[in-house]
């Protein structure tokens, strides 16, 4: 099975994004991910406001396998938030690079994109 | 056969519904006003309409909602782990004598014989676990965990250790992790070597001076006995850490090896599992501690103590305080103390014996690949296909399925406990349940189970859209 990696964002090993929305990132769950959790029931994630680090904790993500932590690709302060997921998880199943996103974030250092994965580093890692 | 009437199914467009007994709710009911309350008004309203129903017909309704479900009394219950046992009638006959239940807050003076008893429980747990004290306090297995945890770090605290960190096998009981996180631990969770068992090396590499203590179950959640434990309990003492032993698998060693000789310093004990008492399901439960002599000061309070023939509670110098009200579930020691009595010692070795044949003998009679071995009272065989869907169609065979998809180190794994309750005949009988699925086709799986009263129940949807309330049924 090959799953959809785009060419236009910076990847975590542990399988989260982060894309380029010039000065702010957005940030969600990767195809491979989503997949490997199966169907997605239940999302937590920071408040608007939140500062969050580098490969520390972002939230959690529960599928009715498994209960994963979400780790962040980004530094900096969260803008906005994805509330439609409270109601309808399955948006990360279902398009996890489009509605699927999780928060925005305010980063802290730009350059911090580019400390991330590359579509084919990532697609590497999960083939 | 089909019980649809017994079971309330209903389908859309069923041509005989008409022919179905309306539902409770549906039926003659009276409606009573309701008491004023101090609760805000949109959450109380003024008369609630109470079913009005004859005995009958309520006996009945509950009849027929124990035919929906499945318990211990409808067959094998093969739950890998959870040791869903029968328990006997007689231990129920015990707790319900007169008596037997003393309110709590009389007088020592008043009920010395239920001291006694308490005192007498304490004892033999101590003896059967190799263990100094116990505490009947604590209200389930898991609640056992995280009074033993409690215990150690008070002990590692009162003795000027600020450690840090508790490991536990990766393959361990969620409750593990749960325990010593909730207590304020780190937890460090320790890789499984290729047997399926404690990789020493790599447990001598995760000890420190941060070590609180090693959790750990023996035989572990393959059914493998962790026969370095010896140099695993060296391991963790060198480094000035505690061992806690989780009780679940008692039932395999019981009257053969006891975990305080195998270097246990503090362990829970699952009376449902081991002895015979009702899984607690969200009511009463029972999951007492054993601790060696250096940990008993540290004890919840009260502890029963005999002195000159007379019973007394005692609080511990060093307690912790209280995990549970008063003495804890008393009723379900009670039928702990009944079963521990009728059974004694060589009825309790024989149920470790016949927990480890039974297991043996099940294994051999399925068609299933059993990766680790040689296993005690249980086992994890992989299903080879969605472990789910396998464990769905067996409730169609009329049993109840393993534990499925866990330990992940089997992969698609159903973890398989008989108990030792269970006779040749019901073994035979699950054998086929499993092989019938294995069998089975795809499509049979995917679509399984057809002859339950829920039928197959969307998982996913059941999560996102939870109905809480018998309204709900409607939509
Ligand atoms: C290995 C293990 N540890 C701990 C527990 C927790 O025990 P309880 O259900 O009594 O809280 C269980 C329960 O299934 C278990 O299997």
């Amino acid at each position: 099975m090959s799953f959809d990696v785009p060419d236009d964002r910076g990847y975590m090993e542990s399988h989260e994004w982060a894309s380029d929305e010039g000065g702010t990132a957005r940030v969600g769950i990767s195809d491979f991910a989503q997949d490997e959790l199966g169907d997605i029931v239940f999302v937590e994630f920071p408040d608007e406001g939140a500062e969050i680090a580098h490969d520390e904790q972002l939230g959690v993500v529960e599928s009715i396998k498994a209960v994963s932590d979400l780790y962040s690709p980004v530094s900096g302060t969260v803008t906005a938030t994805n509330d439609e997921l409270l109601d309808a998880p399955e948006l990360l199943n279902d398009d996890p690079y489009g509605e699927g996103w999780l928060v925005e974030v305010d980063l802290a250092d730009e350059s911090g994109l580019d400390e991330l994965l590359s579509a084919d580093e990532y697609r590497d890692q999960i083939e | 056969m089909r019980y649809d009437q017994a079971t309330w199914t209903r389908e859309d467009g069923d041509e005989n519904a008409d022919t179905y007994e309306p539902l409770l709710a549906e039926k003659r009911s009276t409606e009573v006003a309701v008491d004023e309350s101090p609760l805000p008004d949109d959450l109380t309203r003024e008369s609630v309409a109470l079913p009005d129903p004859s005995e009958p017909e309520l006996a009945r309704h509950y009849t027929r909602l124990s035919q929906m479900n499945y318990g211990v009394e409808s067959g094998p219950f093969p739950l890998g782990s959870c040791t869903m046992k029968y328990n006997p009638k007689f231990t129920e006959d015990v707790a319900a004598l007169p008596g037997a239940g003393t309110h709590p807050a009389r007088s020592a003076a008043s009920t010395q014989g239920t001291l006694e008893l308490r005192h007498h429980l304490q004892t033999y747990l101590a003896r059967i676990g190799g263990m100094h004290s116990v505490t009947l306090q604590p209200p389930a297995g898991a609640a056992g965990e995280f009074t033993g945890i409690l215990v150690a770090k008070a002990y590692h605290e009162e003795h000027g250790n600020d450690r840090n960190e508790i490991i536990v096998p990766e393959s361990a009981h969620g409750t593990n992790f749960a325990s010593a996180a909730l207590a304020g631990y780190e937890v460090v969770s320790l890789p499984s070597a290729e047997d399926g068992r404690v990789d020493v090396d790599a447990l001598e590499a995760a000890v420190s001076d941060d070590t609180a203590a090693l959790m750990l179950t023996n035989p572990n959640t393959l059914g493998l006995f962790e026969r370095d434990i010896e140099e695993i309990a060296e391991i963790v003492h060198g480094a000035g850490g505690l061992l806690y032993y989780d009780g679940a698998n008692l039932n395999a060693l019981l009257g053969r090896v006891r975990p305080g000789d195998m270097g246990f310093d503090v362990m829970h004990y699952n009376v449902h599992k081991t002895f015979a008492t009702p899984h607690g399901g969200g009511g009463p439960g029972a999951g007492p501690v054993g601790v060696v002599e250096e940990l008993a000061p540290y004890l919840p309070s009260p502890q029963i103590e005999e002195r000159d023939g007379e019973y007394e509670r005692v609080e511990p110098e060093h307690t912790i305080g209280k995990v549970h009200g008063f003495a804890g579930n008393w009723l379900v020691l009670l039928k702990t103390y009944a079963y521990i009595a009728r059974l004694g010692d060589s009825g309790l070795t024989d149920t470790s014996a016949k927990a480890v044949l039974n297991a043996n003998y099940l294994a051999s009679q399925i068609d299933y690949e059993i990766p680790f071995s040689p296993f005690h009272h249980e086992f994890v065989a992989s299903a080879d296909r969605d472990a789910a869907d396998v464990a769905k169609r067996m409730l169609d065979y009329g049993v109840h399925p393993p534990t499925t998809k866990w330990p992940e180190i089997v992969d698609e794994a159903l973890m398989t406990e008989p108990t030792e309750a269970e006779t040749q005949a019901a073994l035979d009988q699950l054998a086929r349940a499993f092989n019938n699925a294995a069998d089975d086709s795809d499509e049979a799986l995917e679509t399984a189970p057809e002859r339950t009263a829920a039928g197959r129940i969307d998982q996913a949807d059941a999560a996102r859209n939870p109905r809480l309330s018998w309204q709900a049924l409607d939509n």
